[in-house]
């Protein structure tokens, strides 16, 4: 929709001091889904020239922030690490359609912070980390899994901006498993849940995301047995943590949550699920 | 800015904060939809260097460079249309025809992948009118047009006239055109759910730029209206202001800022300063009949036509026929049960809104996306002290009603403005504001008492029933009424009573919503007589056969009857025939293992159209041309009623239905039409065609003979002549000759909706149940339906399709939430949840053999009635799958997986 209050697009290459009312544009499939009475300018990132996802040296993938959701599936169809088919189940996992993951970022994902965001649930899975670039130009990193802190927010200061999220050659390596759940067919995520196995040791990672305010990673340092892993969630995510919106009851939310990492947990264990 | 749409550049540079679909729109592609504005329906794809795109999300400035392909564009040159286009046509994968600029874009831009995967593939492409199975017909190539000769229309698969401009992008909806001028208006809205306004200041609001006038309820005439249009408006409370001092819903309007943007006109509203003094607000109906509770409006009862005000009443019936007391002491079995249905949204694709001007002549003209232009007419000229001649009123193509454009929600302000400042204005509501400022379907309370003998005998029933109308009385009354009509009528029980109250709160106002009441009703008696067979071991179809009514048995309610509603034809054991054979033959999805597996049915009967008249004109007239002309009052909103006028003036004119024009639903083409609501738009309307097709083709013999000086017996007409022994005389020969001596070949016809038939259906599932999540899977959906004659096979298909996937979505998910403090908290399609592709079953549609002694040529009505019995019938199949009877609506995922979980061992 237009956004009328905004009277000024800025080209994010020209460095200006940043203003109450200004928003970073990316995709702008978010921003311009609902009202944004408060923005008076937008600092586009359309021309930054960032290279959407790159394949360091160390095997570890650096992804853009402008990175578009099109993009990054269609990197990992030819990407031959273990992890690859959580590109593709991740980037599915939205309720909007191709045509708007044509251009939503996974930078944006991340920004707007719902807890159904399933570029969140994938780079918290994977162990990301963002890169984050202040105002004034200092950098510093932060866990994906601690980007989003309750529904809507996230560490970004005033004028921060998240530049990319990568993702650790590591985490690459590992096997995965991917469980969503939600009130219709093609939902929202209501519940999303991901394991990760590390071949090399069997430690064993959950990561939680849509049916908890914020994403959950529970550890393990071998493959964990069914009580252990019901505990684990159980101390992780208190009773208040489970989300309640219109796209599931929170009690159905646990549930499904608790349902699908049991079904994770005997994947990664390569027993029928 | 330099872009190129559809092979032209344009260089006008977009406002900082543009998106695509406004600057499309801005050069003249009215094809570009707005659904949503929020990317969620898909209306206003385009593609973006060949990548389809929502364009509503899309910055306009990053189109600087690139090129763009709107459906205006999708045809190549050399006026082929795209076979994506002629396949929508082939298939008439199209009602209303407002999301089909979309679905042609996407479908268009699919990969053979994608194609592979509709369901993925449209997600983000929301038609509400279809239930998808057309589209999925379209994009695989099915053709279903006909094309037969003349006089052979009726009956027949004839696609819809408007076709080729819907899917080329061309067909008018209320607001593609460019009116010189005009105005914007954006209203500012309530942000209390009940306070009194004890000051208002517009000052600074007519500070800002471009702002040309401030309406507040200073401004609004006194008089009190109601926005449900009936033909006698004394159906309705006069509750309603056009501006009010006192506001009772969260979102009700209270001032409207008019500016020559709608960018101003949103500032304007922002710096409108208002001083309310908050007052209780009570969100319960049950509540809300309380002593001692809130009161929506302290009026008086006569004057407002409100039942018993200060109880928050606006209108009950109490009735009984026979003793239900004495039914019960006689029964076996008494089982009671109380029910709930939830607030659900039309969500037509195409907004509320009007755009409004004086013509040369000083008029005010009205276009606007309604379902009643005459009754809109008739409601401004008493709002406004006008006569009928300075006011005219039309739509457009309208994109959608489902019964919420049964209302006049927008023309009221709209004219206000119009004629306080003597410019064009238009207001176009967003999809948020359809939600929290448009009306709902009633939410309603059942409780349901039933007694039956050990045999199956129905020995009393007893309803009562609580609608909540929000904070207007807009068909409160009617619906409540209509509510406990054919739902206790269709079944013979000799002892019947009824208490029903329809009850304001401060929510958003309720109104006419397809089914009319009726299907909230049946929810709860169809399924509160599933389980009340189940206690006696009966077969609860078979229960409900043995109960229902025959073919020569009057329709009783505990009001009485109707003396105008008779059964016509009758096909409801046909129905039930149709529901018995599925049930006994293989067929449908597997069900994954592990899942519970159960069926159910339910019926439903509808009377052929309103109580108390509902009146419909046309004309019908021979052109120079040798065409014909026909002219009728009743709108086109996607029911495919201007096809099937041409298919019964065709055939009575013994032509073809392309030498046959149609202008409708223009308050200056006949003299009066009710409108196009309580499924009339065939069997009220379509009379007034047939008996102006049919005393035209009688002038054109009686004429031809008597120019031809041969025995009026010996002629007949074809499609573009009139022949007779041993020649034939063209039509637009005929024409001048008429012409010549003065004679007219020209007809009306007329009818008074009166009197009324009913039409009957039935709806039969299998479901699947996961226990473990709640996941209801359909297996399999039979739907038959006794519409008479048939028409128009194709489209009245659609519409049975169409109604089913609508009342899936009110019977799974759909859900207009209202939290504590009132407000609404679904205003979008991402939390308000409409059927998508992925959602809807295939449903095996089945038609009755009768015809109809009243309705035109046979037929009866088949548009609301579909919806009314999908809810109680997948209920039931529930409960058959878990044993649990679900009295509560929707049925999501997670409410029902509580359920199970919760179920006794």
């Amino acid at each position: 929709m237009d956004l009328n209050t905004v009277a000024e697009v800025r080209d994010a290459r020209q460095p200006a001091p940043w203003r109450p009312g200004d928003a970073w544009l990316a995709g702008g499939t978010y921003l311009f889904s609902e009202p944004q009475p408060h923005l008076r300018r937008l600092v586009d990132l359309g021309r930054t020239g960032w290279p959407p996802v790159q394949r360091r040296e160390d095997g570890a993938l650096e992804i853009a922030a402008t990175c578009t959701i099109t993009q990054l599936a269609t990197y990992a169809r030819d990407l031959t690490v273990p992890a690859a088919p959580l590109f593709e189940q991740c980037c599915r996992a939205f309720l909007a359609s191709f045509k708007v993951r044509n251009v939503a970022t996974v930078g944006g994902n991340l920004c707007t912070a719902l807890p159904a965001g399933p570029m969140i649930s994938l780079t918290a899975a994977l162990d990301g980390e963002c890169l984050l670039i202040a105002p004034d130009g200092t950098h510093r990193r932060v866990p994906a899994a601690e980007f989003v802190t309750d529904p809507g927010r996230t560490v970004l200061a005033e004028g921060e901006l998240l530049r990319s999220i990568t993702l650790p050659a590591r985490t690459l390596a590992h096997r995965t498993a991917f469980r969503q759940a939600s009130l219709y067919a093609l939902g929202r995520s209501a519940a999303l849940v991901i394991g990760t196995r590390d071949p090399a040791d069997g430690a064993t990672t959950l990561t939680l995301t849509a049916s908890t305010v914020r994403p959950v990673r529970l550890p393990f340092p071998a493959p964990p047995t069914a009580g252990a892993l019901r505990a684990a969630i159980a101390s992780a995510v208190a009773a208040d943590e489970w989300f309640d919106d219109v796209h599931g009851l929170p009690e159905w939310r646990a549930h499904m949550t608790y349902r699908h990492a049991e079904q994770i947990r005997r994947e990664l264990d390569g027993a029928p699920g | 800015m330099r872009v190129e749409v559809n092979g032209r550049c344009h260089d006008e540079e977009p406002r900082p904060g543009q998106c695509l679909r406004t600057y499309l729109r801005d050069r003249g592609c009215f094809g570009v939809k707005k659904g949503c504005d929020a990317g969620d329906c898909g209306a206003c794809t385009v593609h973006v260097d060949g990548e389809p795109v929502h364009s509503c999300l899309y910055p306009a400035f990053r189109a600087d460079g690139r090129t763009v392909t709107t459906v205006e564009g999708l045809a190549p040159d050399g006026g082929e249309l795209h076979p994506v286009q002629q396949r929508f046509l082939d298939a008439q994968g199209f009602q209303c025809g407002f999301c089909t600029p979309g679905f042609l874009m996407t479908t268009a831009a699919l990969s053979e992948e994608q194609l592979g995967d509709l369901p993925g593939a449209f997600k983000g492409n929301l038609c509400r009118c279809t239930g998808y199975r057309a589209i999925e017909d379209a994009v695989r190539g099915v053709r279903h047009v006909e094309d037969p000769d003349a006089g052979q229309a009726v009956g027949r698969s004839l696609p819809a006239p408007a076709g080729p401009q819907v899917v080329t992008g061309t067909a008018r909806y209320t607001f593609d055109l460019e009116v010189p001028g005009v105005l914007h208006m954006k209203l500012l809205r309530s942000p209390h759910a009940h306070a009194r306004i004890t000051g208002i200041d517009t000052a600074a609001a007519l500070q800002v730029p471009g702002v040309h006038a401030v309406f507040t309820h200073h401004d609004a005439p006194r008089r009190h209206f109601s926005t449900a249009r009936h033909e006698h408006a004394e159906e309705d409370p006069a509750d309603t202001r056009v501006l009010d001092d006192t506001v009772r819903h969260v979102g009700q309007r209270v001032a409207a800022v008019v500016a020559d943007s709608e960018a101003a006109a949103e500032e304007g509203c922002r710096r409108v300063l208002v001083t309310y003094e908050v007052l209780p607000a009570v969100f319960d109906p049950e509540e809300a009949m309380r002593p001692g509770a809130p009161v929506v409006h302290d009026k008086d009862a006569g004057t407002a036509r409100i039942a018993r005000p200060r109880e928050n009443v606006v209108g009950e019936v109490h009735g009984e026929i026979g003793d239900v007391e004495a039914g019960f002491a006689e029964a076996d079995a008494v089982h009671e049960q109380t029910f709930h249905t939830q607030r659900v949204q039309h969500a037509s694709l195409e907004t509320h809104g009007a755009v409004a001007w004086t013509d040369e002549d000083g008029r005010l003209v009205v276009r606007s996306s309604t379902q009643t232009p005459f009754l809109t007419r008739r409601a401004l000229c008493a709002l406004y002290d006008l006569p009928p001649a300075r006011v005219r009123v039309l739509t457009g193509r309208v994109g959608g009603g489902f019964g919420g454009k049964q209302e006049m929600l927008v023309e009221d302000v709209v004219a206000l403005a119009v004629l306080r400042l003597g410019r064009p204005v238009k207001l176009e509501f967003t999809r948020a504001e359809q939600f929290l400022g448009a009306t709902t379907r009633h939410p309603f309370t059942v409780r349901v008492k039933a007694g039956a003998r050990r045999d199956g005998t129905l020995t009393a029933l007893q309803l009562r029933v609580v609608a909540d109308t929000g904070a207007y009385g807009n068909h409160g009354p009617a619906v409540m009424f209509h509510s406990v009509g054919e739902s206790m009528a269709v079944y013979r029980v000799p002892n019947k009573k009824v208490d029903a109250y329809a009850v304001y709160t401060h929510t958003v106002p309720a109104g006419a919503f397809r089914g009319y009441g009726l299907g909230q009703v049946m929810f709860a008696v169809e399924s509160a007589f599933d389980d009340l067979a189940r206690r006696l071991a009966i077969d609860p179809l078979e229960f409900k056969a043995r109960n229902i009514i025959g073919p020569g048995e009057p329709m009783v309610t505990p009001g009485g009857e109707d003396e105008d509603l008779h059964v016509a034809s009758y096909g409801l054991d046909q129905c039930l025939a149709i529901v018995r054979r599925a049930r006994s033959e293989p067929g449908g999805e597997p069900a994954p293992d592990g899942w519970l597996v159960g069926e159910g049915a339910a019926l439903a009967m509808i009377a052929t159209g309103p109580p108390g008249g509902h009146l419909a004109d046309a004309t019908a007239a021979l052109l120079p041309d040798g065409t014909f002309d026909l002219a009728v009052g009743t709108a086109e909103f996607g029911n495919g009623t201007t096809t099937v006028h041409r298919q019964i003036a065709a055939g009575e004119l013994a032509t073809t239905v392309g030498r046959i024009s149609v202008r409708q639903s223009d308050t200056d083409v006949v003299r009066h039409d009710t409108g196009a609501f309580a499924s009339t738009g065939v069997v009220v309307a379509g009379k007034a065609t047939l008996r102006a097709a049919h005393a035209l083709a009688a002038r054109l013999l009686d004429f031809a003979a008597s120019h031809l000086r041969v025995p009026r017996a010996h002629c007949r007409l074809a499609e573009d002549a009139v022949l007779y022994p041993g020649g034939r005389l063209p039509l637009k020969e005929l024409y001048p000759a008429a012409r010549a001596v003065g004679v007219a070949l020209a007809a009306d016809g007329h009818f008074g909706g009166t009197p009324r038939s009913v039409a009957f259906n039935a709806h039969w599932f299998t479901v699947a149940v996961a226990p473990d999540t709640g996941e209801i899977r359909v297996l399999r959906s039979v739907h038959a339906a006794d519409a008479g004659i048939v028409m128009n096979p194709m489209q009245c298909r659609g519409q049975v399709e169409g109604g089913v996937a609508q009342a899936l979505g009110a019977a799974l998910f759909e859900h207009v939430r209202i939290d504590a403090e009132g407000r609404v908290g679904t205003a979008a399609f991402r939390t308000y949840r409409l059927p998508q592709f992925a959602d809807v079953p295939r449903t095996e549609v089945h038609f009755m053999r009768t015809a109809d002694a009243i309705g035109p040529l046979g037929a009866k009505s088949m548009s609301e009635s579909p919806f009314n019995p999908v809810a109680p019938a997948l209920a039931n199949a529930l409960r058959d799958a878990t044993g649990v009877r679900f009295t509560t609506l929707p049925l999501t995922r997670d409410r029902v997986w509580l359920a199970l979980r919760d179920r006794p061992a």
